[in-house]
């Protein structure tokens, strides 16, 4: 968030839907408004988007159905051609690119994972996690084995002769994400995920996930329409509107200052407790004992609200990477957090 | 996306809520306009009963004109249409001997008579273990029974040789019918142009009667096994191109986007992805294509196909009843036997099971191995002991004279009750349909559906019919025409009066209904040719005794979509019904028959499909319609002939789709389904 630099930047990227797009843009410069495009006949399902997405961070888009999330996600990958603008990969331009360098792309540096799983029905797991391997043409010794990890990577070992049709929506998801974690992929897009999935499923799913990434630290786009999924899972999170972002920032920006009405809408039945990290709460402070009870940086007060069972004052925050102490979480102010809901 | 609707549906979309009692004064006044005409109109407008004979188009003479060229000086600069069309010829000649000297004629050295027989074919004892193999692979033992007693059937009542042969030539073209039928969907679903190019070609051709087809394959391809196999293929073959289009297009979206991001190249998305996600719609397709090849190598018979369809077209001519009622159960086993053996296959390669990799090659594979074993087992045997090779024919059942016996019974105590029936039924239904369809004017007609096509469908609808009618008119074929059109209109009628009924008791007992589709799926199976013999048996040749057929054959569309129509319907609104205390009774006329009527029309217009092709092939007993026409013309070879009234018939069959389907739209709009 703060030196990493930007993996995928979107710039102005735009995508209307209907014949005579591309005039539309270049006669607004780029930035027609919502009347000139109803006006034109044409549908506006992802507008002016702006953003960047950092290296090793989980970025999240939500919206409701119709918001153009999906859309978004696609013109990302090129998976649709937008309309118009940019969209930079580690600095190249994707829409620049010829659709031999973009198969090249996607084989080897991009990653998805689809809301109805979209595994192939007539390969075993096995063949459907090594299946982006073989399009790319590896030996089936080495692509076997690569898969066989992956397999085990996401806790399907065993499976790996069963048929889609035979596993749970659960464990065909799993298979998704083993196959999309195959070729390594520089960035990995998880296009609602968990949505297709039962409530109970879904949450072992998304901690599934969370404990993935603490592995793999991967740069995530993932998109959701599910507010607290977003919560849950966010370093970032872009709300989208009617093929515009409304707001980006992190869960604790939206949740504390939501810019518009409609955002305002969905963070007002968030528990404040789950949302605020140590390190926003916490003292800067070296001096607490690190052998006593500590949370994380980046854990939130939710967490380290029942270290404070047995009744101390305060207890240590540590940071993520280092493990040092750097500050200190009052009493006072976790209750008080707690207590504003 | 939001495109603007033409004007005219806006008009009758407002205007049908605005008034509570409507009449449809348009109709109205088009019939009342359409009966003067045709009573007061004969003196004053001659031409439009009499299509003026100046203006006829010659189009039969000029396509004579341009087969005739084709065959003898077109050219390709390397070579010739001729080398071209021989070169086809030969290249399917070679699949076609090896599977006939397979199953049929052994392998020969030397031609014709003074052929000698270096290889015996396959032991009938080889064939029927083969199929039982094949049924147990697919299906289990059930299947195997099944399959195995379908083949035994053909050898107990002598008709081995003869179902070799059109077996023999199924095996050729169903495989080359799948492969092709793939490979132009996979190619218009790649390339959208192509798509749109050959939709309306496609649509053509399904309508075209079979026997059209048989006339230029015979003119260009000659009389024999080979022409009958790439009839077999051209008729074949756009059905499967129309199921890979739509397999094709109904992956879902979020598979092409999987391809797309692995990375795939054209050619692995068609073959890696797409081809295999769509593999059990394309395997429905296959099922379609063999059993469509069976119907066509059934009727090619007429071009030198050879077999089982030859038997019963030579049993026509002679008038031999028990023979060929014979060949027809025949048929109608080997239909049995290839229907439940290709659906097993769908089944079966559509849900693949894992393989275990570990065990030696005659582990993994224990039916190739036992196939092998039993086909080399059996003919080395059938060199020591003849009638493994050969069925004994002191073994035979013949059922034929039995058969000829039963007519004969029949005709002697019913003779005069059946042919009451028949006159009845001549003089008081089938003449005057026939003599009022012919008095009416072609101008009115056409101006009539015209206008139809306009109320019904738009604009493009009214120009649509009104050309196809003016195409039968303008080509000289509005007398036959209008034959076609009686005799298909009243079995459609009675084929619907039986059928609906039965579609209506059986939708709502399930266990009934379930009967009720395993004969309609046999009957669906069947070839259309066995639908003559019973029929001819009992009515001789002419007009009655081809609608009867034509009932026989058109009957099961009209009970399958009044069924599963009536199914279809939404069960919380029978719920509702019942809760607001509907009788039974009410629930059916008020509820289920107004929802399903959508869907019972669409079965109307199968039936009228139905009734179209099969009345084509009842020209065998004696019809004088457009497909005695194209009758004729094949005995003549006379393409130009042939194909306009192929054509015609083909325009009948479109303008009572297109409209009947507008109708329906129409319906399900009005009641909200859409």
């Amino acid at each position: 968030m703060t030196s990493a630099e930007a993996k995928l930047v979107c710039r102005n990227v735009w995508k209307l839907f209907g014949p005579g797009a591309a005039e539309l843009l270049a006669q607004h410069n780029g930035h027609p408004g919502a009347d000139a495009i109803a006006e034109a006949g044409l549908v506006g399902a992802v507008r002016q988007v702006d953003l960047d997405v950092n290296e090793g961070e989980i970025f999240v888009i939500m919206g409701l159905s119709g918001s153009g999330k999906s859309t978004l996600v696609r013109l990302m990958s090129r998976l649709i051609e937008p309309s118009g603008g940019d969209v930079l990969f580690k600095g190249e331009n994707l829409l620049k690119a010829s659709q031999a360098r973009m198969i090249e792309i996607r084989r080897h540096q991009m990653g998805m994972v689809f809301q109805h799983f979209a595994l192939l029905p007539h390969l075993t797991v096995l063949d459907n996690v090594a299946f982006p391997l073989d399009i790319q043409g590896m030996a089936r010794a080495p692509r076997e084995a690569r898969a066989r990890e992956m397999i085990e990577l996401v806790g399907l070992a065993g499976k790996e002769g069963a048929f889609p049709r035979q596993l749970s929506g659960g464990q065909q998801q799993r298979v998704g994400i083993a196959r999309s974690l195959a070729v390594e992929p520089e960035i990995w897009f998880l296009d609602e995920p968990f949505s297709a999935l039962d409530p109970l499923i879904r949450r072992e799913m998304q901690d599934e996930f969370m404990r993935l990434q603490t592995v793999l630290h991967k740069t995530i786009v993932f998109i959701t329409h599910d507010f607290d999924e977003a919560i849950r899972l966010a370093d970032r999170i872009a709300i989208m509107k009617d093929g515009e972002i409304v707001q980006a920032g992190t869960p604790e920006e939206i949740v504390l200052t939501p810019a518009t009405s409609y955002v305002a809408e969905f963070t007002r039945n968030v528990a404040r407790a789950k949302v605020i990290r140590a390190q926003s709460l916490m003292v800067a402070d070296t001096t607490p004992d690190p052998d006593g009870p500590s949370v994380s940086a980046r854990s939130n007060i939710a967490q380290a609200a029942p270290l404070f069972l047995d009744g101390v004052a305060h207890i240590a925050v540590t940071d993520d990477a280092t493990g040092a102490v750097i500050g200190r979480l009052d009493r006072e102010a976790v209750v008080s957090l707690m207590l504003q809901g | 996306m939001a495109t603007p609707r033409p004007p005219a549906l806006d008009a009758t979309g407002f205007q049908a809520p605005s008034q509570g009692l409507k009449l449809p004064y348009a109709w109205i006044v088009a019939v009342t306009a359409f009966v003067v005409l045709w009573l007061y109109g004969e003196p004053i407008a001659k031409s439009a009963f009499d299509y003026p004979k100046a203006y006829t188009v010659p189009l039969a003479k000029w396509i004579s004109a341009a087969m005739k060229w084709l065959l003898n000086d077109a050219s390709f600069g390397l070579f010739s249409f001729t080398e071209l069309t021989r070169f086809i010829s030969a290249v399917l000649d070679v699949p076609y001997t090896i599977a006939a000297s397979l199953l049929s004629t052994g392998v020969l050295e030397g031609s014709g008579s003074s052929a000698i027989q270096i290889l015996p074919p396959l032991s009938w004892v080889a064939v029927i273990g083969l199929a039982m193999l094949l049924g147990h692979w697919l299906g289990g033992m059930r299947l195997a029974l099944l399959a195995g007693g379908c083949f035994l059937f053909l050898a107990v009542f002598g008709q081995w040789s003869s179902a070799m042969i059109t077996l023999a030539s199924i095996l050729v073209a169903a495989p080359l019918g799948v492969g092709l039928g793939l490979l132009f969907g996979v190619a218009a679903w790649r390339w959208r142009w192509l798509e749109r190019a050959i939709t309306p070609i496609l649509d053509l051709m399904q309508t075209i009667p079979v026997f059209a087809y048989l006339v230029p394959v015979l003119f260009l391809f000659g009389f024999g096994p080979t022409a009958a196999v790439i009839a077999t293929l051209i008729f074949a073959t756009p059905p499967m191109t129309r199921i890979a289009i739509l397999a094709l297009r109904a992956v879902p979206g979020e598979i092409t986007d999987l391809g797309h991001m692995v990375g795939c190249t054209d050619r692995q998305m068609t073959w890696r992805v797409m081809v295999p996600a769509a593999r059990e719609s394309l395997m429905v397709g296959m099922n379609q294509v063999i059993m469509l090849s069976l119907n066509m190598v059934i009727i090619a018979s007429m071009i030198g196909a050879g077999g089982l369809g030859f038997d019963v077209l030579a049993a026509l001519r002679r008038l031999d009843f028990g023979a060929g009622l014979e060949a027809g159960f025949a048929i109608v086993a080997l239909a049995i036997a290839l229907d439940r053996l290709s659906q097993a296959a769908a089944d079966k390669l559509s849900m693949p099971s894992p393989e275990p990799r570990t065990q030696s090659a005659f582990a993994r594979h224990p039916y190739l191995v036992a196939g092998a074993a039993l086909v080399i087992g059996t003919t080395l045997l059938g060199f020591v002991v003849p009638g493994i090779h050969t069925y004994p024919e002191t073994l035979e059942l013949s059922t034929g004279t039995f058969w000829s016996e039963v007519v004969a019974w029949i005709n002697v105590n019913y003779f005069d009750t059946l042919e009451a029936i028949k006159n009845a039924m001549l003089l008081n239904v089938l003449i005057p349909f026939k003599r009022l369809l012919g008095s009416l004017p072609w101008f009115g007609v056409t101006a009539f559906l015209a206008f139809a096509g306009y109320r019904l469908g738009g604009i493009r609808l009214a120009l649509l019919t009104a050309a196809l009618s003016l195409f039968i008119a303008a080509t000289g074929q509005w007398e036959k025409a209008m034959i076609t059109v009686y005799l298909c209109g009243i079995s459609a009628v009675l084929a619907s009066l039986i059928g609906v009924p039965i579609g209506i008791v059986a939708a709502t007992r399930d266990r009934l209904w379930s009967w009720v589709q395993v004969a309609i799926d046999t009957l669906q199976t069947l070839p259309s040719f066995v639908y003559l013999m019973p029929a001819v048996m009992l009515f001789r040749v002419g007009d009655f005794t081809a609608m009867i057929a034509v009932v026989a054959f058109a009957v099961a569309p009209a009970i399958r979509y009044t069924a599963l129509g009536i199914r279809r319907v939404d069960p919380r609104l029978i719920e509702a019904g019942r809760a607001m205390g509907c009788t039974e009774w009410q629930i059916l006329t008020r509820i289920r028959l107004k929802l399903a009527l959508p869907e019972i029309m669409l079965g109307l217009n199968q039936t009228i499909m139905f009734a179209l092709s099969m009345l084509v092939i009842t020209a065998l007993v004696g019809t004088r319609d457009l497909g005695q026409e194209v009758y004729i013309a094949l005995t003549k070879a006379d393409t130009g002939r042939g194909l306009v009234a192929g054509l015609s018939i083909a325009a009948i069959a479109i303008i009572a789709d297109r409209l009947i389907s507008a109708g329906a739209i129409h319906a399900k709009r009005r009641l909200g389904l859409e």
